[in-house]
């Protein structure tokens, strides 16, 4: 019962981690790998506005998330836009967009215990004789309504149509009228907002420290590798997969090994089937 | 008028000297020959002649030795990148496997440094191989990725299976005879790197490789193994790396952990684009500018990995041809303004 219940828990954490990077590389086509770095980034500033200036939390929260989406729009549109589709300069430029933040942010003097964010809510909670406290309840449905709205957007509204357009075939969206930059900094803002959004439910269940930005980024790449780039039910099985086969292995091996999981299963996923559970790619392109 | 006055742009025309040098024939006298033989003297007698011009400082000397380390990770990064086109973030992994294989071979079996570090050199450059070969039939972003993932695999595996001295790391290396011995070993290798390098890329193999860079399928087409050359390509990179780890192991007479972090993937990367991709000479220049900045950051800790991942953003934004590519444009050519 342990077994399930902190699957799940853990699986909603890294859906959570992992959906801003599958939006972003979704739509855009764009590996953002300062996605980790977004997250502590968003959960520090978070402490900063809580703690230096007293603001009320949900104040904090809200412009938190907004100054994160500005951050991801602006990365785009200053940026990244001069090195779009040079996939390997995109990378090795959001990569050092990321390590700048967070090296930053560490010489900026944030580590150790003393940067944390209050939870939503105290207590807990007993589940099938299982102890549960309530924020990791909230994660998990949290993590569920965001899954929810994300899809309504994406197939509702006229903005996320676009988006949606923009995935599929970019030129036929192009001949459509729709600006594939405008959209691709609509794309790093939600993706960028998302990872806000994640650092804001998850970070309190622990300290905000800079590792945890490659952790992130880490589980988001893995995640998304599994599931296949850019698809969303993919990604969201295979963070239940990569979920669960960690807990299963802090179980029987030892908590070491919850992180080599996530890379095993990177590499596995590459090399027995490069586009993933639920990829869309065409098999020639991604491999020869 | 005046605005017919602004309607220049600037023509480039290349020396005469170059025009013909790039036939055999060319060179016809002394000045002449020296114009072309500039640069690459500077290069390396410069580089032999640095240890005794830095004699009275011994801390730049062990700088200088560091620069040639990283710049044979920046070599083989190049070759790797530019020529057989597969991108790989994860230089730490070929030093840290370098560094462990020597290591191991000095205290478990107690060879001596001179067979350690060649044997380094080769059973680290195929042990890489070896891992790396399930990923080599992906390319571009993937990997990249993977490439990524190996040196924090490696270091975790390491950690949680408590193996090679666990966290501590393997001691009691020997270390090189005297200074000197240390210094030239690592800058006559880097040289003999670069040269041994510049002449494969125009050799019959090069064409292959870049064959496989530039249009993978058509070099299958032509009933050629592709995997087969890829992973020579890696081998070739991942022995630079090992000989540089092997070294830097007999240099700290330590091996651990630390050897497979971040400033190693980051530094040859970020010295390949700031010198200049595809050059092979570039990244030593790079090297040259980047780990002497980053020693002068030292204090400062962390920050110095923000800012050259900062330089590395600029200049892969704002400059992506890099220094070398530049400075050799400005020494062939003449630039002057045409009217329109």
């Amino acid at each position: 019962m342990d077994i399930i219940i902190y699957g799940i828990i853990n699986s909603a954490t890294l859906a959570l981690m992992a959906l801003g990077f599958t939006l972003v590389y979704g739509v855009s086509r764009l590996p953002n790998f300062a996605h980790g770095a977004l997250y502590v980034l968003a959960g520090y500033i978070c402490w900063i506005l809580l703690h230096k200036l007293g603001l009320p939390y949900v104040l904090a929260i809200a412009l938190s998330l907004a100054f994160l989406a500005v951050v991801g729009g602006a990365m785009y549109s200053f940026i990244l836009v001069r090195i779009r589709g040079m996939s390997i300069s995109e990378i090795i430029a959001s990569y050092a967009i990321g390590l700048a933040i967070l090296e930053g942010l560490r010489w900026g003097g944030l580590k150790g215990g003393t940067f944390t964010l209050d939870s939503f809510v105290e207590g807990s909670v007993d589940i099938f004789g299982v102890t549960v406290d309530y924020q990791r309840l909230l994660v998990v449905g949290l993590g569920a309504v965001l899954v929810g709205l994300l899809y309504f957007f994406v197939n509702r509204t006229r903005l996320g149509l676009a988006l949606k357009g923009m995935a599929q075939d970019e030129r036929a969206a192009l001949t459509l009228g729709i600006d594939s930059d405008r959209m691709a900094i609509a794309s790093m803002a939600l993706g960028s907002l998302s990872a806000a959004v994640a650092a804001i439910i998850l970070l309190p269940l622990g300290s905000i420290v800079v590792e945890a930005g490659y952790h992130v980024l880490i589980m988001a790449v893995a995640v998304c590798i599994v599931g296949g780039l850019g698809s969303w039910t993919g990604a969201i099985l295979a963070a239940f997969v990569i979920g669960f086969a960690q807990i299963l292995t802090t179980v029987y091996l030892g908590a070491h090994f919850s992180v080599v999981v996530a890379l095993v299963a990177i590499i596995l996923t590459l090399i027995i089937k490069p586009s993933g559970l639920f990829g869309k790619q065409k098999e020639l392109e991604e491999r020869v | 008028m005046a605005k017919q006055h602004e309607q220049r742009r600037r023509e480039r025309l290349d020396r005469g000297i170059k025009v013909r040098s790039d036939g055999v024939y060319a060179v016809g006298s002394w000045r002449e020959m020296m114009f072309l033989l500039g640069p690459r003297l500077l290069l390396i007698v410069g580089l032999l002649a640095m240890p005794l011009i830095l004699g009275g400082v011994p801390y730049w000397q062990k700088v200088l030795t560091i620069i040639c380390i990283y710049a044979l990770l920046a070599i083989g990064f190049d070759f790797l990148a530019h020529y057989v086109g597969l991108v790989s973030l994860g230089g730490a992994l070929y030093i840290g496997v370098g560094a462990y294989v020597s290591a191991l071979l000095n205290t478990e079996f107690g060879l001596p440094i001179w067979v350690t570090i060649p044997a380094a050199t080769v059973l680290g450059g195929a042990l890489c191989t070896l891992l790396l070969w399930p990923c080599l039939p992906l390319r571009g972003v993937y990997f990249a990725i993977v490439s990524l993932m190996f040196p924090l695999l490696a270091a975790r595996v390491i950690e949680a299976l408590d193996v090679f001295g666990g966290t501590d790391g393997v001691m009691g290396l020997d270390g090189f005879p005297n200074k000197w011995v240390e210094m030239y070993v690592v800058i006559i290798c880097m040289l003999l790197a670069l040269f041994a390098l510049r002449r494969l890329v125009n050799a019959d193999m090069g064409l292959v490789f870049r064959g496989v860079k530039d249009n993978d399928q058509a070099v299958k087409a032509s009933g050629i193994n592709i995997t087969y050359y890829k992973a020579i390509g890696v081998f070739i990179a991942a022995s630079l790396g090992c000989l540089g780890g092997a070294v830097l192991a007999h240099i700290y007479m330590w091996a651990g952990i630390s050897q497979f972090a971040l400033d190693f993937s980051i530094i040859p990367i970020a010295a390949t684009v700031v010198g200049g991709g595809g050059t092979l000479a570039g990244p030593v220049i790079g090297c040259l500018i980047l780990v002497p900045v980053s020693e002068l950051l030292r204090d400062f800790g962390t920050l110095r990995i923000a800012v050259y991942a900062l330089i590395l953003m600029a200049f892969i934004v704002f400059k992506s041809e890099g220094l070398m590519s530049y400075g050799s444009r400005k020494y062939n050519q003449f630039e002057h303004w045409v009217e329109i």
